[in-house]
C-alpha cells in the first residue's frame, strides 16, 4: 500500500530545479498591470489631504485608485466586515492600505506609491495591552471567562501559592514567498483568480464581494505557497480584491505581489500575549486550583482573533488535569498589524502559559520540572478508556480518551538519557563560572479540529481516464507541508496502484467549492477522507461492473499491487479501467467528509470541540554566556505522535521544521514597535529567523509508535501544528541555565534574546 | 546602457542593460528564469543565489543586489543550469530531492545554487556554506543531511563550461586600473562608487533611489590584493570579505572568526572591505577591529594621497574625513597582535547585524597593561575608541581588580541608543562585560557559547 511509505514531496524535482511554479511565476500577458499600496505612515488619525498627482504622473502609472473609486464592498476580513481594502479616511495602523497604483511593472508600481502626499490629523496610538485595558478597546464585548470547578475555593485551601506573569512575543510568518495573487479577467465580468492563498474559497468570496458578482463568477486557482504557517489563511484577500478590481476596470490581466517590507508591514502576525496566573499546589506541585488571565493585542482589526483566543483557552490546561481553572480571555484591539492565524491558532500561547507555570512551581518546591509535570498530566488513554478512571475532563468538560505522554515521556527520557545528562550538567556548570548549560522539557496535547464545527468539512474530485491514469483534486492546499501526496497516497492505496499513476493538481474553486482553509493541521484528515469517499465511490462502480461480467461476487474483486483481481481473474488497473469505460461506467466522482462527534457551545466554554488529540514531548539542551546572554541550543529529543504516519518522511519533516519554528519564536524572533507605532523589524535584516546553525546540531526527532484510537484516515494524527509547541523545550533549557546562576527564579520573558537572557540571569542571581 | 557579455547557463550573452538593473530582475522579467526567487530583495534571504564563476573560482552571490554590470565577463549559472543536459540532477539536487530536503519549495533554487557552489569548492562547514539561505520549513536538518550525502559525489562535468574565460572589452563604468579610477572620480566627484554593491543594492531596491552616474570597481584589479612583504598588512579596498576571511585566519583568527559571522557566504562573496569602511556605518564590524589594530587608511583623490588613522575618518555619524573625489584605496594594520579578540553580539548568531562589536587589544607586560586599543561599534555614531576604558587600564596590573574599576569608565566613553537591536542599558552592560570576558579568555576561562558542544 502506498500509505505508510516514506515517499519525497511530490513537487521536490520540481522544487530542486526551479521549475516548480509560485504565482509570481506565471507567464503574464505583455499588458499585464502590476500593483502597490500606498500605506498610512502613521498608526491612528484621519487623513485630512491625500495629493495623489504625482503618483498619478509617476513614469508607467495607468490608474490609482482610493475608497471612493471601489465598484462594489470596501472590504477584505474575514469575519465582521470592519478591514476596507483602502482606507475610508481614518487610518489605525502604520502600513494601513490608502490608496493603490496599477503601473506597467512592480518596481513602477512601487516607486509611484512612495511619491503621494498625505497629510493626517494624528491621534495618540493605542499600542501596548495595558492602554488598550485602559481604555476599554475589546473586541467581543469584554472579557471571556471559562471555567471548571470552584478556583477561588481551591486556591484559598491550596498549601502552596504562587503569582507570575508571562510575556510572549508575536511572530512573523516569514514564508520565504510572500504574497502574491494575479487575475486574469474572462469574458462577461468574470475573473480567474491565482492566489498564494491557504483559502481559496475565502479569496473567491472576497473577490466576488469586491466585483458586485456571484461566486460562480470567480475561479480561484493555487497550485503551491511558498510557505504559509496561517499567514495566507485571511491576508491575501486585500491582493486578490486590489487585482479583481482593477483588472475589471481595465480589462488587463493584473498581478500584485508585496515586497518583503510591505508584506511584514502591512500583514497580520501570531498574537502577542501577556499571561498573568494565580496557581495553588501541594506539595508534589499538583495544582489545586488556577487562574489564568490572558491578554493579547488583537491589532486593529478583528480578523481571526476571536478563534485565536478561544484556542488559546482551550489549550491553558495543555496536558494537565486541572480539577479548577479560570481562564479569562482579553481581546485588545491595538493600532498596530491586525494579528492573524500563525500554526498554532493561539494554542501554543495557552500552553507556553502552563509550561511557564509548571516550571515556576517545579523551582519553587525544588523539584524536577518533569516529575512535576507528570504528577499533574491527564490519565492515560488506557484506563480511561477501560473506565477505570472518571472525571479525566479538560477545563472546557471534554473528556480526555486517548492521552498518551506518560509512557512517551518515560521513553524520551530513557531514550535521551535524561537523569545521567541533568547530573552532567550540574557538575559543568560547577566548574564555569561563565557559561550555564540548562535542559528543559516541554510536552503538548493539541486538540484537532477547526472550533467553529461547521469548517470540519471537507471535498474531493477524483476521476479516473480510460488509460488507468487518475486525476485527484481536493480541497485542500498545498504550502509545503506534503499534503497533496499524502492525498495521493490515499487515493493510490485505495485503487492499490502506484502513487505515480496518480496527478496531483492544483486547488480549484471551479472543482471542489465550499472549502475550508487549509489550516488548524486538518489537511490531511479532512481531505485525505473527501479522496478517500471518492476513490471508494468509483472502486466500487468498477468493482460492480467487473463483477457483473464475470460472473463473481462483488467481494472478490481486490485492487492491490496494480493489479485488479476479479475472482481467479486479473488485469492490469488500466485495462480494469478501459473495460468499465467500454461498460459505460462513471469514472468520476466527488467525496466528502464532516468530522464526528463534535459539538462545541462557544458560549458556555462546554463540550466536544476536538475529535482527538496529538501529543509529543521533548527535550533540550543549552549554553548561555552569562556575561552577555547569548545562548545556544546543544542537544535536542522529540518523540512526537502522529498515529499510524500517512508517510514518516514528511511528518518528520513537518516535526524538526515545527521545533525549529517554534524555538525561533521563543528567541531570536523579535517583533519591535516603537512608540509611534512603526514597525521596526519589516525585514530579515532585522527580524531573525532560525538560520541554518541555529537547528539542534544532535537532533534526534523519533514517530510514536501508535495509532489514532478514532476513526481517521488510516489511523493517521494530524501534524502541522502540534510539534510547533515543542520548541518550549528550549526556551525552559535556557530558564533553567540562568537558574544556575543564582537562588531565584528567572523569570525569563520570550523571545528569550540574549538581552532577556542576560536580565534573567541577573534576577536568577537577585 | 551598458552592453555587457558574460555566460549564462553556458551560454553566452550580450545585455544592454540599465547599470543597477538586478542580475535577478533580468532573470525573471526578461529571460523568463523564474527559478531564482525573490524572498526580500536585501540580500538577506538567499532565495535568489546563483553560482558566479571568474577567475577567482566559483562562489555563491544574491542576484537580487547583483548589478548586470558586475557580471562582465563571468558565467553564472542558475538553478535551472544545474541539470545536465539529458534532465540528469546534480547530486546536490538529487540528495534534496531523496533526503526531504525542500517542503514548499520557494527557498530551495538558492539553497541548491548555494550548495552547488559548495559543492564545487570541496567544501564541508555546511553551517557557513549555509548561513545566507533562510528556510522556514524544514528547520534545515535534512538539508544538512541532502549536504553531507553530496559530499562524496563528483562535481558533473557540465559546469565545466563556466570555467572558460571570457574575452571581453572593458566596460566605459569599471575602470580596469586605480589610476583609471582615480582619475575618473576626481572628474565625477558626485558619481557613487560600487564595489559589491551589497548596500548599494538596498539603495535601488528598498531606497528606489535612481544612481545616475556609477562606477563599478570590481574591474580594478590593483584595488583587490593584499600585499604582505612587511610587517604590516595592506589590504586593497577591493578585497572581498572572503579574501579577508581567508588571510585574516592566518594572522588574525580572531577576527576571522568574527568575518565568519559577518552577514553571509553570498555576501562576503561580493562586500568589499573598502565598501565597508567607506559607507561610514556605525555599525559596520570592520571598522571597530581595525581600529583597535590601529589601522592606517590610505585615501587618494587623482594623483593626490594621504594617510590617516582610520579612527580619524569617522567625524561623526554620517560624516567621514572623505573629500569629494576622494576615495579609498587600501588599509594597513600590523601582521602581529596575538592579544586580539573580537567579539559580535547579536540576536542571532549568523548573518546579522551587530548590537554591539567590541575588539580589544591589549598589551601586557610584567603584568601591567603597557598599551590599549579598544574599539567598539553599535555604542555611538560611528565605530568608536574606547578611550577612557583604555586610559583605565595602562599602567595598571593587569587583573580582575583592574578590570572592575574600570568598567565605569565605559559611560564616559559611550552613551549608546536603544533600538530594534538592543536597549541603551544592555549594549553598555554588554560592553562592559566583554571586557570581564576578554580578560577570562586571556586567563583560559572557558567563554565561547559555540565552542560548547552537547
Amino acid at each position: 500500500m502506498s500509505v505508510t511509505k516514506p515517499l519525497p514531496h511530490d513537487s521536490g524535482p520540481l522544487h530542486v530545479t526551479g521549475q516548480a511554479r509560485y504565482v509570481d511565476d506565471i507567464p503574464t500577458p505583455a499588458n499585464c498591470l502590476h500593483l502597490a499600496f500606498g500605506t498610512s505612515s502613521i498608526a491612528r488619525g484621519t487623513v485630512t489631504a491625500m495629493d495623489l498627482d504625482p503618483v498619478r504622473t509617476a513614469p508607467g502609472v495607468v490608474a490609482v485608485l482610493t475608497a471612493d473609486d471601489l465598484p462594489f464592498a470596501n472590504d477584505v476580513s474575514p469575519s465582521i466586515h470592519d478591514e476596507p481594502l483602502l482606507s475610508v479616511g481614518t487610518v489605525h495602523y502604520v502600513g494601513q492600505p490608502i490608496f493603490v497604483v496599477a503601473a506597467t511593472s512592480h518596481h513602477a508600481a512601487r516607486r509611484a506609491a512612495a511619491k503621494a502626499r498625505i497629510t493626517y490629523a494624528e491621534e495618540a496610538p493605542i499600542l501596548t495591552v495595558d492602554q488598550a485595558v485602559a481604555a476599554g478597546q475589546y473586541f467581543d464585548d469584554g472579557p471571556r471567562v471559562w471555567q471548571k470547578g470552584d478556583t477561588d475555593a481551591a486556591l484559598a485551601a491550596a498549601p502552596h501559592r504562587l503569582r507570575g506573569r508571562l510575556e510572549m512575543g508575536g511572530q512573523e510568518h516569514f514564508y520565504l514567498e510572500s504574497h502574491a495573487s494575479m487575475v486574469a479577467p474572462q469574458e462577461g465580468g468574470d475573473v480567474v483568480v491565482y492566489s498564494s492563498t491557504q483559502h481559496p474559497t475565502e479569496i473567491q468570496h472576497k473577490v466576488a464581494e469586491a466585483l458586485g458578482v456571484p461566486m460562480n463568477a470567480v475561479r480561484v486557482e493555487a497550485r503551491r505557497m511558498g510557505g504559509g504557517f496561517g499567514g495566507k489563511e485571511s491576508q491575501g484577500n486585500a491582493l486578490a480584491c486590489a487585482c479583481a478590481v482593477i483588472a475589471v476596470k481595465t480589462g488587463r490581466p493584473v498581478k500584485m505581489r508585496y515586497d518583503r517590507d510591505d508584506d511584514m508591514t502591512i500583514t497580520g502576525k501570531r498574537h502577542d500575549f501577556r499571561i498573568d496566573y494565580d496557581v495553588g499546589f501541594d506539595d508534589t506541585g499538583r495544582i489545586k486550583g488556577i487562574d489564568f488571565q490572558q491578554y493579547t493585542r488583537g491589532g486593529w482589526a478583528l480578523d481571526l482573533t476571536i478563534p485565536v483566543a478561544d484556542r488559546a483557552m482551550l489549550h491553558a490546561d495543555n496536558a494537565y488535569l486541572l480539577d479548577h481553572a479560570r481562564i479569562t480571555s482579553h481581546r485588545l484591539r491595538t493600532n498596530t498589524q491586525s494579528a492573524t492565524a500563525y500554526r498554532g491558532f493561539g494554542g501554543p500561547q495557552g500552553i507556553f502559559g502552563i509550561e511557564r507555570v509548571m516550571d515556576h512551581i517545579a523551582h519553587t518546591l525544588g523539584l524536577d520540572p518533569i516529575a512535576v509535570r507528570q504528577v499533574n498530566y491527564y490519565h492515560n488513554m488506557g484506563p480511561v478508556r477501560a473506565g477505570k478512571v472518571s472525571g479525566n475532563t479538560t477545563p472546557y468538560g471534554m473528556e480526555v480518551r486517548d492521552f498518551i505522554l506518560d509512557e512517551m515521556t518515560e521513553k524520551l527520557l530513557a531514550d535521551a538519557n535524561y537523569a545521567d545528562r541533568k547530573a552532567a550538567i550540574a557538575d559543568w556548570n560547577a566548574k564555569n563560572p561563565i557559561l550555564k548549560r540548562g535542559i528543559g522539557f516541554s510536552p503538548v496535547k493539541f486538540g484537532i479540529s477547526f472550533t467553529l464545527t461547521h469548517l470540519n468539512q471537507a471535498g474531493a474530485l477524483v476521476h479516473v481516464y480510460q488509460d488507468g491514469s487518475i486525476h485527484l483534486n481536493h480541497g485542500g492546499t498545498e504550502m509545503g507541508q506534503g499534503l497533496f501526496q499524502k492525498v495521493a497516497q490515499v487515493a493510490a492505496s485505495r485503487f492499490g496502484v502506484d502513487v505515480s499513476l496518480v496527478k496531483i493538481t492544483a486547488t480549484d474553486t471551479g472543482k471542489v467549492p465550499n472549502t475550508s482553509a487549509t489550516a488548524a493541521s486538518s489537511g490531511s484528515d479532512l481531505n485525505g477522507m473527501a479522496a478517500k469517499a471518492a476513490c471508494d465511490t468509483i472502486r466500487d462502480r468498477m468493482a460492480n461492473c467487473l463483477a457483473e461480467l464475470h460472473q463473481c461476487p462483488v467481494e472478490r474483486v481486490r485492487f492491490e499491487d496494480g493489479k485488479v483481481r476479479v475472482g481467479d481473474n486479473e488485469m492490469t488497473f488500466e485495462q480494469a479501467a478501459a473495460t468499465c469505460y467500454q461498460n459505460r461506467v462513471s469514472l468520476s466522482a466527488t467525496g466528502f467528509y464532516k468530522t464526528p462527534d463534535l459539538s462545541w457551545d462557544r458560549a458556555k466554554g462546554q463540550g466536544r470541540p476536538f475529535f482527538y488529540f496529538s501529543h509529543g514531548a521533548a527535550l533540550t539542551e543549552v549554553v548561555i554566556d552569562t556575561l552577555t546572554g547569548e545562548n545556544r541550543i546543544l542537544r535536542t529529543d522529540i518523540i512526537h505522535d502522529v498515529g499510524r504516519s500517512l508517510n514518516p518522511a514528511l511528518d518528520k519533516g513537518q516535526v524538526e521544521g515545527a521545533f525549529v519554528q517554534g524555538a525561533g519564536w521563543l528567541t531570536t524572533e523579535e517583533l519591535v514597535w516603537d512608540d509611534k507605532g512603526r514597525l521596526r523589524t519589516h525585514a530579515p535584516s532585522t527580524y531573525k529567523i532560525p538560520a541554518c546553525s541555529d537547528r539542534p546540531e544532535v537532533f534526534n526527532v523519533e514517530l510514536w509508535d501508535g495509532e489514532n484510537p478514532e476513526a481517521t484516515i488510516y489511523r493517521s494524527k494530524a501534524v502541522g501544528e502540534p510539534p510547533f509547541n515543542l520548541g518550549m523545550s528550549a526556551f525552559f533549557a535556557l530558564s533553567d541555565a540562568a537558574a544556575a546562576c543564582g537562588p531565584n527564579y528567572p523569570m525569563l520573558d520570550a523571545p528569550a534574546t540574549a538581552e532577556r537572557v542576560l536580565q534573567a540571569v541577573k534576577r536568577a542571581r537577585g | 546602457m551598458t552592453e555587457i557579455t558574460f555566460l549564462l547557463n553556458g551560454e553566452t550573452v550580450r545585455v544592454a542593460a540599465d547599470p543597477t538593473r538586478t542580475l535577478l530582475d533580468w532573470l525573471r522579467e526578461d529571460q523568463g528564469l523564474t527559478g531564482t526567487k525573490e524572498g526580500c530583495n536585501e540580500g538577506d534571504c538567499g532565495a535568489c543565489s546563483v553560482v558566479v564563476t571568474d577567475e577567482k573560482g566559483v562562489r555563491a552571490l544574491n542576484a537580487c543586489i547583483l548589478f548586470l554590470p558586475q557580471l562582465h565577463g563571468k558565467a553564472v549559472r542558475t538553478v535551472e543550469g544545474m541539470a545536465g543536459p539529458d534532465g540528469t540532477l546534480h547530486p546536490v539536487q538529487q540528495a534534496m530531492v531523496d533526503l526531504h530536503g525542500s517542503q514548499c519549495g520557494f527557498c530551495t533554487p538558492g539553497f541548491i545554487s548555494s550548495m552547488v557552489a559548495g559543492h564545487m569548492q570541496g567544501r564541508t562547514d555546511h553551517d557557513v556554506v549555509l548561513a545566507g539561505n533562510l528556510c522556514r520549513c524544514t528547520g534545515y536538518a535534512p538539508i544538512i543531511r541532502a549536504a553531507e550525502a553530496a559530499e562524496a559525489e563528483d562535481a558533473p562535468e557540465w559546469l565545466d563550461d563556466d570555467a572558460a574565460e571570457l574575452d571581453v572589452a572593458p566596460l566605459s563604468i569599471a575602470p580596469e586600473s586605480v589610476d583609471e579610477l582615480a582619475a575618473w572620480y576626481a572628474d565625477n566627484p558626485d558619481a557613487t562608487l560600487i564595489g559589491g554593491a551589497t548596500d548599494v543594492g538596498l539603495w535601488v531596491t528598498k531606497q528606489m533611489r535612481d544612481l545616475p552616474k556609477v562606477a563599478f570597481l570590481n574591474r580594478c584589479a590593483d584595488l583587490k590584493g593584499f600585499d604582505l612583504s612587511g610587517d604590516v598588512i595592506r589590504a586593497g579596498a577591493g578585497v572581498t570579505m572572503t579574501d579577508m576571511y581567508e588571510t585574516m585566519q592566518v594572522y588574525h583568527p580572531s577576527y576571522a572568526g568574527m568575518i565568519r559571522r559577518y552577514a553571509s557566504e553570498q555576501v562576503r562573496n561580493a562586500a568589499t572591505l573598502g565598501g565597508n569602511i567607506a559607507n561610514g556605518s556605525p555599525i559596520g564590524d570592520n571598522p571597530p577591529v581595525l581600529i583597535a589594530l590601529g589601522a592606517t587608511l590610505h585615501l587618494r583623490k587623482g594623483s593626490t594621497r594621504r594617510d590617516i588613522q582610520l579612527e580619524d575618518f569617522f567625524i561623526d555619524y554620517g560624516k567621514q574625513d572623505r573629500a569629494p573625489g576622494e576615495f579609498v584605496e587600501a588599509v594597513s594594520f600590523p601582521k602581529s597582535a596575538p592579544a586580539l579578540r573580537v567579539y559580535k553580539i547579536s540576536k542571532r548568531f549568523d548573518q546579522d547585524i551587530s548590537a554591539v562589536l567590541g575588539a580589544f587589544n591589549v598589551t601586557v607586560a610584567d603584568g601591567k597593561v603597557t598599551d590599549a586599543r579598544i574599539a567598539f561599534g553599535g555604542m555611538a555614531g560611528i565605530p568608536k575608541r574606547a578611550k577612557a576604558v583604555e586610559d583605565a587600564l595602562i599602567g595598571k596590573d593587569w587583573s580582575e581588580a583592574t578590570i572592575d574599576a574600570t568598567l565605569p569608565a565605559f559611560a564616559a566613553d559611550f552613551t549608546p541608543l536603544t533600538d530594534m537591536r538592543a536597549s541603551a542599558d544592555y549594549r553598555l552592560e554588554a560592553a562592559q562585560n566583554l571586557l570581564c570576558r576578554y580578560f577570562a579568555e586571556l586567563n583560559g576561562q572557558a567563554t565561547n557559547v559555540l565552542e560548547v558542544r552537547a
